[in-house]
């Protein structure tokens, strides 16, 4: 189920050249500002844009190699493709939008599948509905099942939800890890919202000035102190895959990861049941010493891998076991603290972001 | 009918009834046609065709008469070729009067599809493609019914205008009755003969009927279309 694209092309004033790959099934994030290229990038997965040179392999098909003149057309193509503004059929009810696809499809899927997406997306109640009844959230959703449901073989996500409010965004970013963690499907996930990527995303692309600068495992990539530069977003603390240990009685969860254990408000959830957790740079305090009679829950001992520094604020990347995290302090701590790469010290984490339940495998 | 109107009063009507209905359906596939073209392509010339479409709205009905006369007259170069080639002849016949309606009432037609074809997403049409959708399919299942609207604007609007169609019929066609004397030609007829002005004036006010209903037809598919 792999994915390979390379494309290039020129436009005025602005030159498209990115190569990368998808490996596995999972998220794969096309990351980058505003007009970096990302959404010239699906158009050409897709296939309704065609670039001067490329070469775009889905699932062992080539579907554009322009060397070899091959150019299939996007309705043979099967890629599902979800759109910032849903673009619904407003004279289709729900229904008929999401088998829109389903019946056009040259391998349909069965039957019990349509009802499966839209109790996995919860669209139940709105089958009868035209779509200008439906709120933003719920379009997103139908756009989304109308993709699944056309049988493909990619899902591009172009900024799903780029045109919601925070309630929206929150109200389908749980669909989405859903279907990462059960539709078993390579996705591209267009964003230039590194909380919502570093939440979903398993790999990460990052675009700028329409070339690939930078690609790896979210955890890496995000963790990474060139990030800032390259994509002018703060670093994120730490993105850490972790499974829920056995059950306290003082209120709290445990969870383990390769480094250490953490300690969250109690979550409900089962014990092995695998989470992401994400730390922002700024709630992490450095300490020279083991700090003592402190208030903080989750003080990890920790080594400098790196610094860099970037106007009054300084970025310290740290190791905790097989975990990396990334404290954004000012400059002048960093230098008080004379720190420098090798240097122990332990992390004091603030706060904690504990994100919905994740499948189960492959985690690195 | 016939208690209100004498026969040749209601063949009048009927006429204009039938050579309207062909002149809007047999060139509306024509008007979707140049909607789309205009609506959705850019081409070399495109604001000369976009013009030429609309020559009809500025020129005098009885100059479109006069030209058709000369190109489709028996004795016209294209007019008597269609007439060995084919027997077909438009003049004196009530398809002549059909073909001057449909020109002028092109405009019409093409005005009000190529509005609602602009208002339509363009993103659906990609959003079809990328779920299998081939060009006839994205035509038949996303444009036409999202255009409809427009088209019954066009329709009942070109057919309100081409009833009431008067200089190009009498200068292509001539006044034959039961041919191509259409209700404003029957009207003109009876205020050429003496005492006719009450015919005159019973055909007006049933102009005036006709043309009301088809203005609030085409302003409920106005309504629609804008809804």
């Amino acid at each position: 189920m792999s994915v390979e694209v390379f494309v290039r092309h020129d436009f005025p004033g602005f030159a498209l050249d990115v190569a990368f790959a998808l490996p596995k099934p999972g998220v794969t994030a096309l990351f980058g500002a505003s007009g970096a290229g990302k959404t010239t990038i699906v158009n050409a997965i897709a296939g309704t844009f065609r670039p001067q040179n490329g070469r775009i392999v889905v699932a062992g098909r080539t579907v554009l190699d322009t060397s070899a003149g091959i150019f299939v057309s996007p309705q043979q193509r099967r890629a599902g493709m979800v759109f910032q503004d849903a673009r619904l059929f407003p004279h289709m009810s729900v229904r008929d939008n999401l088998l829109f696809g389903w019946r056009r499809a040259a391998v349909p899927a069965d039957a019990a599948e349509i009802d499966r997406i839209v109790a996995l997306l919860g669209l139940e109640r709105l089958l009868e509905r035209r779509p200008r009844m439906l709120s933003g959230g719920e379009k997103g959703r139908v756009a989304l099942g109308r993709a699944l449901l056309s049988s493909p073989e990619i899902l591009l996500l172009d900024e799903p939800l780029a045109a919601l409010d925070a309630q929206r965004r929150a109200e389908i970013l749980p669909f989405l890890e859903r279907l990462r963690d059960e539709a078993g499907l390579p996705m591209l996930y267009v964003s230039h919202a590194l909380d919502e990527v570093a939440r979903l995303a398993d790999d990460i692309v990052v675009i700028k000035d329409g070339r690939s600068v930078l690609s790896g495992s979210v955890f890496d990539v995000v963790t990474g102190l060139e990030l800032p530069a390259l994509a002018g977003a703060p670093p994120v603390g730490a993105v850490i895959a972790a499974t829920v240990a056995l059950p306290r009685d003082d209120g709290l969860t445990a969870l383990a990861f390769d480094g250490g254990t953490l300690l969250v408000s109690e979550l409900g959830t089962p014990a092995g049941a695998r989470l992401r957790v994400r730390i922002r740079a700024e709630e992490i305090m450095l300490a020279l010493e083991e700090p003592r009679g402190i208030s903080a829950n989750n003080v990890l001992a920790c080594r400098v891998i790196a610094l860099a520094e970037a106007g009054p604020q300084a970025d310290v990347q740290l190791t905790c076991g097989a975990t990396r995290l990334v404290a954004r302090i000012t400059r002048a701590s960093a230098r008080r603290l004379e720190l420098a790469a090798g240097k122990p010290v332990f992390a004091i984490v603030k706060s904690v972001t504990v994100d919905a339940p994740s499948r189960a495998c492959d985690w690195p | 009918m016939d208690a209100i109107l004498t026969p040749p009063e209601s063949e009048a009507l009927l006429l204009s009834l039938r050579i309207s209905c062909v002149a809007v359906f047999a060139a509306l596939p024509l008007a979707f046609a140049a909607a789309l073209l205009l609506a959705r392509t850019r081409f070399p010339g495109k604001t000369l065709i976009d013009g030429l479409i609309h020559v009809p709205l500025v020129l005098p009905p009885v100059a479109i008469g006069f030209l058709l006369l000369t190109a489709l007259g028996t004795r016209g170069a294209l007019g008597g070729w269609l007439l060995h080639a084919f027997g077909i002849r438009f003049v004196f016949s009530w398809t002549g009067a059909a073909l001057a309606s449909a020109i002028i009432t092109f405009p019409f037609q093409v005005r009000a599809i190529r509005l609602s074809l602009e208002a339509i997403d363009p993103g659906l049409q990609q959003a079809a493609q990328t779920l299998g959708a081939t060009w006839w399919d994205r035509m038949l299942n996303i444009t036409l019914p999202l255009a409809l609207p427009g088209i019954a604007a066009g329709i009942v609007t070109a057919f309100a205008a081409s009833l009431g169609e008067f200089g190009a019929i009498i200068t292509f066609v001539s006044n034959i009755e039961g041919e191509t004397r259409t209700l404003p030609l029957a009207i003109y007829t009876a205020l050429q003969s003496p005492g006719g002005d009450a015919e005159a004036m019973r055909l007006s006010l049933l102009s005036i009927g006709l043309a009301l209903v088809f203005m609030t037809l085409a302003e409920l598919a106005q309504r629609r279309a804008r809804a």
